[in-house]
């Protein structure tokens, strides 16, 4: 079973309808039991950083998600979901985060209007299999005005044009998460999800199939 | 790089969307659940639905249309129309809406601005505001009004906005009273104003005709997002084909395979 991470992101319910869609088997779990022993995991997110670990660790959430992770189960994080693995966070004068992986978290510089909000183009640097069968380019739905720099290079799954090139998506195995919301990009966005049960072992909905 | 926006807006009264002219008559423009399917096919970027009536019942309305919208839809969606309180933007969002925007009631107590933005974040809060030209000003002047076009205040509408951004809106919905409806283009003086004087993204909204209107509040006006309602819902241009000729105009637009 996939668990969804429920410590109270705004972007629950359109995960949850966005997962529907393409087909998952999934629960709705703040339970750490259940997220500690889930097949797989997704972590989704929005708003800042200091809210979001408050929200990880009074949910007692945190440690299960890191074991999961450890564990090798594939995991998506979404927005503050791809955040929060980094050691540490600037916003909130400077947040400690997860530290799953090396790098931090750090604000656009000025002269960018923030947040970065709209539609913009993911350049994939890899072949990934959450992004088997969407094209290079395709646009995605961002609202963020932070964004991750993973110290390994070879984390770097994707990025993206704005004044600067960023990560917009990270990976490490089956560890996958992406800046902007799949949720709310369209069809490439729902093949983000069919992708990932898939990497879950479920078998999507004919039409993302 | 980032793109630029396509916005259907789709009217709502009791739960039918409808189409006014200088915000007064109404004409039956179909089922809204229907219509947003179809812009969300043919590549619209973001749905927007005004609620025309504003009550409590037309609320509740509201909240189960966006939710049969936020199931088939999978896009950023936004309501406005009677928000007034914290509790209204909350059942907005929790319904799935994206972003919700304020308009008289913000512009009566801007410190419901920065209150939904404290709690929600800026990037759900849409500061949405209806001016009229004041036909004797001379730089130009826009004056807000409230209560959908009823009630004349004393607020500018270029103070306005910035007031707005500074409180905590993420952005910024710019309807001109005296273009909308009209199809005789949007007023890009009133949106060059407000985007010269603001950093967060400003959207035009009211008059679109033609395709060269949609263009042109993005190159001359420096609109981030172009709103319209009749040339669409009545299908005089698709949405697909108003994104092809702006990206044709040289502006970054999202042009994905769409199906």
């Amino acid at each position: 079973m996939i668990a969804v991470v429920d410590y109270g992101a705004g972007n629950i319910h359109s995960v949850a309808r966005a997962l529907k869609r393409v087909g998952a088997a999934f629960d709705v779990t703040a339970e750490p039991a259940a997220v500690a022993a889930a097949d797989a995991v997704i972590l989704p997110g929005v708003g800042a950083a200091a809210d979001t670990m408050r929200g990880l660790r009074y949910a007692r959430v945190d440690d299960p998600v890191v074991a999961a992770i450890a564990r090798g189960v594939p995991y998506l994080g979404i927005c503050m979901g791809l955040q929060v693995l980094f050691d540490r966070s600037e916003e909130d004068d400077d947040t400690p985060c997860l530290g799953v992986l090396p790098g931090d978290v750090v604000r656009f510089p000025e002269g960018l209007e923030v947040p970065h909000m709209g539609w913009n183009q993911v350049r994939q640097v890899e072949n990934s299999p959450l992004f088997a069968g969407v094209p290079q380019d395709a646009n995605f739905y961002f609202v963020h005005s932070y964004f991750a720099r993973p110290s390994d290079p070879a984390r770097v799954s994707g990025t993206t044009d704005y004044g600067l090139e960023f990560t917009s998506v990270v990976r490490r195995d089956h560890l996958y998460a992406t800046q902007f919301h799949p949720e709310k990009s369209g069809l490439v966005g729902l093949r983000i999800y069919a992708n990932f049960i898939r990497l879950a072992g479920q078998t999507p909905a004919p039409e993302f199939d | 790089m980032l793109t630029r926006r396509v916005i259907p807006c789709l009217d709502v009264k009791n739960g039918r969307n409808v189409r006014g002219v200088r915000f007064s008559a109404d004409v039956d423009a179909g089922d809204p659940v229907e219509l947003a399917a179809r812009y969300d096919r043919e590549g619209a970027d973001e749905l927007v639905f005004y609620d025309i009536t504003a009550s409590a019942e037309g609320r509740n309305i509201m909240v189960d249309l966006v939710e049969r919208v936020a199931s088939q839809v999978f896009i950023p969606l936004s309501v406005g129309g009677g928000v007034r309180t914290i509790d209204d933007m909350y059942l907005m969002l929790r319904s799935g809406a994206e972003k919700v925007s304020i308009n008289s009631a913000a512009h009566r107590d801007p410190d419901l601005i920065r209150a939904c933005a404290d709690r929600f974040g800026s990037q759900c809060v849409v500061l949405s505001i209806d001016a009229l030209r004041d036909p004797e000003s001379d730089p130009p002047r826009w004056t807000i009004y409230l209560n959908g076009g009823r009630v004349r205040t004393e607020l500018d509408a270029v103070e306005t906005a910035q007031r707005g951004q500074d409180l905590g809106a993420g952005e910024i919905v710019l309807n001109s009273i005296d273009a909308d409806g009209t199809r005789e283009g949007y007023d890009v003086e009133f949106l060059r104003a407000v985007t010269e004087s603001v950093s967060i993204p400003v959207v035009a909204s009211g008059g679109a005709g033609s395709l060269e209107h949609l263009r042109d509040a993005v190159t001359l006006g420096n609109a981030h997002a172009v709103l319209a309602a009749s040339i669409f819902h009545f299908e005089v241009y698709s949405v697909r084909e108003a994104k092809e000729f702006m990206a044709a105009s040289g502006i970054p637009m999202r042009l994905d395979p769409y199906r």
